[in-house]
């Protein structure tokens, strides 16, 4: 046996109890929160969905097929056709790769500059926290959907200006809710020995700060996830997200969907399940991981 | 028995096929009845409110109805491409000087909505910024009128054109109806005025506008034609959704949409509403083209140019695009079934028009290959409007992938659309070619260099095919115009590959019974002053 081989044992040996530490707590979560656990599930099939799209898609989901248009839902195409004869169920799988890089790509970027911010704003305090807080409260004066329309009109539509358009509304969310927390932790002996020991303001921000005010940040992200997927859904419903032919969830709610919605209901019904599916999925798990984070809830 | 059940829908779609077809006929002539407001809806914006820059009908069925014109085409009978009557003449002239002369008499005492007098020095002053547009203005018809030499105004009711030659197509260029007529003081105040401002002598006086609303419109009663207009005033209501358009007529908020809706829509009212829906259906003069850039690259070579239209199965788009979008016909450059255009024929010796796809997409790829070019990859940019723009654009990109060309889509509403055209910041663009009055030896002034037709966006200069264009226009000969007209054809879509063109539109109308006096033209431009429109309500 080579050393690289019996130093792979070692490794899975001492990975063992790690990792049947952690399966444990995922059942402690799952007994504990059923319907975050129902929601995580839907995550992962999501997510399992997205990845393997090449090989769970019977077709492609962008090639037409006029011979088959306004197909009902069969054995043939599971979910019917729409009115270019594409596969509904092939454009659903591949629409959920569009839904999570949006989802996750905006709520990433969107929390981590609020984080930055948010962390900052507390740590610096006086008139840089009162400059800052004025400016988020402009952006927060706005819902969530008016600032992505305004942020779409600026940089027009397609996929990356989509993510930029839901990343942006999300910066100040953030940053509100992580500055309340780092405001308590500026106030901790740590961070003062930390200043006294002559530590740099950026230092002290990243190693000492951020990483304690993490509890909120991950909930705030998951809770973003599914509000960007509804947003992008929203955009490109409205025609100003991602455009044909690229599958998106929200785009096949529009044109056809609407325009054969009598006659080939299938075109939006399911489309439409696959949005609340998901939405209501990160939404559980969201709930779920605040109530883990938060003492008071847990003990209830 | 059961055969019941299958054969009540029979009758249902019997009867809706009747009010359909026999309604659409020439409607019974009622006396007019005054009074009542016209709501209909618009599927989109313009980008400025000046007839003479603007060759959207976003522009034309919401502002049309605050502006006269010098002549338009007779409203009791817009099909016909010959039939056109005085609106601010008295009569329609008889040409002078072997056809060079044109003398327009003017109708006394007409006024603009302000109350200032409308003389010939207005039309003069507005045929000047539509023909010869001074520096800094646009004119989207000035390849129309590249036969005229002058226009004056020797008197206040006196309006002369003087010609270079001797042209057919000068008097069907006069009633296009986007040549409003400005007031000259307007005009000298800044020449851009209308652009952002309304004044004109039409049958309805402007009375506001709500940016994405609406446009409303009251009764001018001093309109220059006495007992014009019947209604008491209109409002165009903006919605760039068609279901919402549809359903606005459905639950009767608007009496009709004069642009068009595919068959479907047609079907679902028919369906709804019987009798209280009529049907007008024509041919239509618009067609949706694709332009690649020809100051970009890969596109400034014509193997990627020409290998672009030969991936586009027309024939067969023909039949299936035709059951979910208001497109219809083949066709090359000029309006099928006009005299002048190509037959089916002549059109299957085109590129992109042969019968046999298969080899036309493996020469396609043959091209793409030789041009260096066999992964091309673009933005194809589009126009946000439903019918029929995005139905076209999907379907063109999923024609491209068959010959390995992966392409994007982005589409913007209307006003930055056009910035877009403008500016030539695109690879390739759905482009159109819509006109009023059927006129192919006007209409394909489209297709011109681009220091001509001032709607021609791909970015090229072609002297040879300017050439060809105005010999066409020169001469009076049929046979001579058909043979140049196919020479103008065969150098724009197959030998330079200039701009292609992908359906001719077919227009469907279905709209409120009550709605009278308006009858359906091959242009949804033509016949929108609304002025002899009345409610039989």
């Amino acid at each position: 046996m080579t050393l690289a081989a019996n130093l792979g044992t070692k490794v899975e040996l001492a990975d063992k109890p790690k990792l049947r530490s952690r399966l444990s707590a995922v059942g402690r979560f799952a007994r504990r929160n059923p319907l975050g656990a129902a929601g995580g599930v839907v995550i992962i099939v999501m997510v399992l969905v997205a990845v393997l799209a090449d090989f769970i898609a019977p077709y492609n989901p962008v090639a037409n097929a006029f011979d088959r248009m306004h197909e009902p839902p069969g054995l043939e195409n599971w979910l019917g056709t729409d009115q270019y004869g594409r596969d509904v169920f092939s454009r659903i799988v591949y629409g959920a790769r569009t839904a999570l890089l949006v989802g996750f790509a905006s709520s990433f970027v969107g929390a981590a500059f609020g984080l930055v911010l948010g962390v900052a704003s507390a740590y610096f305090g006086g008139k840089i926290d009162l400059i800052f807080q004025r400016i988020l409260d402009i952006f927060m004066a706005f819902p969530l959907i008016i600032l992505a329309l305004a942020v779409i009109a600026i940089f027009g539509t397609g996929a990356q200006n989509v993510i930029i358009a839901i990343t942006i509304p999300f910066i100040p969310r953030c940053a509100r809710v992580v500055r309340s927390s780092a405001l308590a932790i500026r106030e901790l002996p740590y961070i003062d020995a930390a200043r006294a020991n002559g530590f740099s303001h950026a230092r002290i921000i990243l190693r000492h700060m951020i990483p304690n005010v993490m509890a909120p940040f991950l909930i705030m992200i998951t809770a973003f996830v599914g509000q960007a997927i509804l947003l992008e859904a929203s955009l490109s419903y409205l025609g100003l997200g991602v455009q044909e032919p690229t599958p998106a969830w929200g785009l096949m709610l529009q044109g056809g969907a609407e325009e054969y919605a009598e006659s080939a209901p299938w075109i939006a019904i399911f489309p439409g399940i696959a949005i609340s599916l998901a939405v209501f999925g990160f939404s559980l798990f969201g709930d779920a991981v605040r109530d883990e984070f938060d003492p008071k809830l847990r003990s209830r | 028995m059961k055969l019941s059940r299958y054969l009540r829908p029979v009758p249902i779609a019997a009867v809706g096929a009747a009010i359909a077809i026999g309604f659409a006929g020439p409607p019974v002539q009622a006396a007019p009845k005054q009074g009542g407001t016209l709501n209909f809806v618009v599927p989109d914006e313009p980008p400025s409110w000046d007839g003479h820059r603007e060759t959207t009908f976003a522009l034309i069925h919401p502002f049309a109805p605050f502006y006269s014109v010098l002549i338009k085409v007779n409203p009791d009978n817009p099909s016909s491409p010959t039939d056109f009557v005085c609106d601010l003449c008295t009569e329609m002239p008889t040409p002078a000087d072997g056809g060079k002369t044109y003398t327009f008499k003017i109708k006394p005492g007409v006024k603009f909505h302000d109350g200032t007098p409308l003389t010939a020095h207005d039309i003069v002053a507005s045929f000047r910024k539509i023909i010869f547009p001074p520096e800094g203005t646009t004119s989207a018809r000035v390849a129309f009128f590249v036969m005229v030499d002058s226009v004056e105004a020797p008197d206040d009711h006196t309006v002369v054109f003087k010609l270079k030659y001797p042209s057919g197509a000068f008097i069907p260029a006069l009633a296009t109806p986007y040549n409003f007529i400005y007031s000259k003081a307007k005009l000298a105040e800044d020449i851009r005025w209308y652009e952002k401002n309304v004044m004109g002598s039409g049958p309805f006086k402007f009375v506001g506008r709500e940016a994405g609303a609406y446009v409303r419109g009251e009764r001018n009663k001093d309109y220059h034609v006495a007992g014009l207009p019947y209604l008491d005033g209109f409002e165009a209501i903006f919605s760039n959704k068609q279901a919402v358009r549809v359903q606005a007529i459905r639950g009767d908020r608007a009496a009709i949409e004069f642009r068009g809706f595919p068959p479907k829509s047609r079907d679902d009212l028919v369906a709804a509403l019987g009798k209280d829906v009529t049907v007008q259906e024509s041919d239509w003069n618009c067609v949706l083209l694709f332009t690649p850039n020809h100051r970009k690259k890969p596109f400034d070579d014509v193997r990627v140019r020409r290998a672009l239209t030969l991936g586009v199965d027309r024939w067969g788009g023909s039949e299936s695009l035709s059951r979910i979008a208001i497109v219809k016909a083949v066709g090359g450059v000029a309006f099928p079934g006009h005299p002048l255009a190509a037959t089916k024929v002549e059109l299957e010796q085109l590129p992109g028009y042969w019968p046999d796809i298969n080899k036309s997409r493996a020469e396609a790829k043959r091209l793409l290959q030789e041009a260096g070019v066999p992964d091309l990859k673009f933005v194809l940019w589009n126009r946000a409007v439903d019918q029929p723009y995005t139905i076209v654009g999907t379907w063109l990109i999923d024609q491209w992938r068959q010959i390995g060309v992966t392409v994007e889509q982005k589409m913007e509403p209307t006003g930055p659309f056009y910035a877009r055209l403008r500016s030539q910041d695109f690879d390739v663009t759905v482009d159109f070619n819509c006109q009023s009055v059927v006129n192919p030896l006007l209409d394909i002034g489209k297709f011109l260099s681009e220091d001509i037709g001032n709607e021609s966006y791909g970015g090229y200069t072609d002297r040879d095919l300017d050439k060809i264009f105005e010999a066409m226009n020169r001469t009076s000969d049929t046979a001579e115009q058909r043979k140049l007209m196919r020479q103008f054809e065969k150098r724009v879509l197959d030998e330079q590959a200039h701009s292609f063109v992908t359906l001719w539109w077919n227009r469907i109308i279905p709209h409120r019974s009550y709605l009278k006096g308006w009858k359906v033209s091959p242009s949804h431009y033509l016949n929108q002053d609304l002025a002899n429109v009345w409610l039989d309500k």
